[in-house]
């Protein structure tokens, strides 16, 4: 067993655990935040990336251990008094999503994405997805919301009504 | 899919890591970024008794100016290597392939010297690296030494590193002002190639016009361990960068290779492929 103290979404949490925990199965399993998903488990779709030090990581690619000392946001730490993060909302607004099960890492992702790049183009916005797969949507609902959230589109209803013309 | 048990070290010198290294031996594995080793000892195809992490050891960490090369240091982070200025100016071909390696997540954490101390002959920094002539510095118990590009690279997934050796810095010197290009082919955005070529091009203005005066061609996945075109390198010295002149020094870039085959193509496949692409690689990296 290894002491560790890792800050996941604004609270400190010392614990022991084994070397070879995933941080993914801490999120989960030690903290209960199971709003972070094991996806496919190989680290190539995306599901279960959180923020480590203000970063974009795979969780089921990084040992708990080497968290320690660092501060981790789950999708669990975004919103705020109840308040969606501007993210979060938009993912609702454009109805980014079918099955669901990729949206934490989505959003985790979208946000990373736009702290680097705050107004990114729609190919930017797709390449800075790469790292994470949808099975459903086809990406577009998801690239709109980057954008709305982006503030380069204004609205879902826009889009509808775009989509239409 | 979770790993066997293992022990785990964070020494914070390279001296205790070198130390743990050399008491355990080869029960010992290191883990840098963990992009590559982790989905390994996930899928159980290693258990190591002891990871030794050199996370902690911020010597391994950074870009620095030596003069006349530039040194990465091993711990450096992909996301950290694809902005820093002095990688942009004096190695500009390493930027453009980084660029291009894995997705965000994976380069905010894997490290240079892990992507290349792993050896992958799929990888992207290994032609990059060969291309311009790196060293690479790997210290043991009995000190530090120096092996160059030529020799770094030994086999699929093996290295000039011994064991009880850790990679410390890869030194590459500088070529301010050359045009670079790493033209990748692939399937899936995020993924290895299937054959790259990473071209670095010196270009002279003259009253007669634009000629390639100095190039270097480095191949992705076109064998066990990344390759030199240099009989494309011989060709297009003293060419104009238009498309002709340099398809036809492209030509010959499969020379000497020995690509596999698999399921993304087969020999024969790879071996017209990479003609094509050195062509698009020179000619970007020419600015053509
Ligand atoms: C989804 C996904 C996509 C990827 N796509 C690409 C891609 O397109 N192109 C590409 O090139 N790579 C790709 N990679 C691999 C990526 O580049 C890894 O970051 C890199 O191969 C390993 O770096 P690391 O720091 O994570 O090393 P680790 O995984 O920690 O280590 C890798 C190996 O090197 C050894 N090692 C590490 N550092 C040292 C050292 N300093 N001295 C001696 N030995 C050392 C370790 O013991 C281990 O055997 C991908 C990985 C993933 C998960």
């Amino acid at each position: 067993m290894t002491r560790i103290s890792v800050t996941v979404d604004g609270a400190t949490y010392a614990d022991d655990v084994e070397p070879r925990m995933l941080l993914v199965h801490f999120l989960r399993e030690r903290l209960g935040k199971t709003g972070t998903v094991v996806g496919c488990d190989t680290s190539n779709c995306g599901a279960c990336t959180v923020h480590l030090d203000g970063r974009s990581v795979k969780s089921c690619n990084v040992l708990a251990v080497q968290a320690d000392g660092s501060e981790v946001t789950t999708i669990e730490g975004l919103a705020h008094d109840g308040e969606l993060h501007p993210m979060q909302a938009a993912f609702h607004e454009c109805h980014a999503l079918q099955c669901g099960y990729c949206t934490p890492g989505m959003i985790m992702q979208s946000i990373d994405l736009l702290n680097e790049n705050p107004t990114p183009t729609e190919e930017e916005i797709r390449s800075g997805l790469e790292g994470n797969l949808c099975r459903c949507t086809g990406y577009h609902n998801i690239v709109r919301a980057v954008q709305t959230a982006s503030g380069q589109q204004t609205s879902a209803s826009a889009t509808l009504e775009e989509t239409a013309s | 899919m979770i790993p066997a048990q293992f022990d785990y070290l964070a020494p914070s010198t390279l001296e205790d890591a070198l130390a743990a290294l050399a008491e355990h031996g080869d029960d010992a594995k290191i883990i840098a970024g963990g992009q590559s080793l982790l989905p390994v000892l996930r899928m159980r195809l290693n258990a190591p008794e002891l990871v030794i992490d050199l996370g902690k050891i911020e010597a391994l960490r950074g870009v620095r100016d030596d003069g006349d090369a530039i040194v990465i240091g091993a711990m450096t982070r992909h996301i950290d290597v694809l902005n820093d200025p002095l990688v942009k100016e004096n190695a500009f071909v390493i930027t453009k392939a980084v660029e291009q390696l894995a997705d965000p997540q994976v380069r905010h954490r894997g490290t240079f010297g892990g992507a290349l101390a792993h050896a992958d002959p799929a990888g992207d920094l290994g032609a990059p690296c060969l291309a311009l002539d790196a060293q690479f510095v790997i210290a043991g118990p009995g000190g530090e030494r120096t092996v160059e590009a030529v020799d770094f690279f030994v086999d699929l997934f093996a290295t000039a590193i011994e064991e009880g050796e850790i990679l410390t810095e890869v030194r590459i010197p500088k070529r301010a002002g050359w045009g670079a290009h790493y033209e990748k082919f692939v399937r899936v955005a995020h993924q290895w190639p299937i054959v790259a070529v990473a071209a670095a091009v010196k270009v002279a203005h003259t009253d007669a016009g634009a000629t390639i005066s100095e190039a270097r061609v480095g191949l992705t996945n076109m064998g066990s361990t990344p390759l030199r075109a240099r009989s494309v390198e011989q060709a297009l010295i003293g060419q104009p960068p238009t498309d002709a002149a340099v398809r036809q020094a492209a030509a010959s870039a499969a020379e000497g290779t020995n690509p596999p085959s698999d399921l993304n193509g087969d020999a024969d496949y790879r071996r017209h492929l990479v003609t094509v692409l050195t062509r698009r690689a020179v000619l970007a990296a020419a600015g053509a």
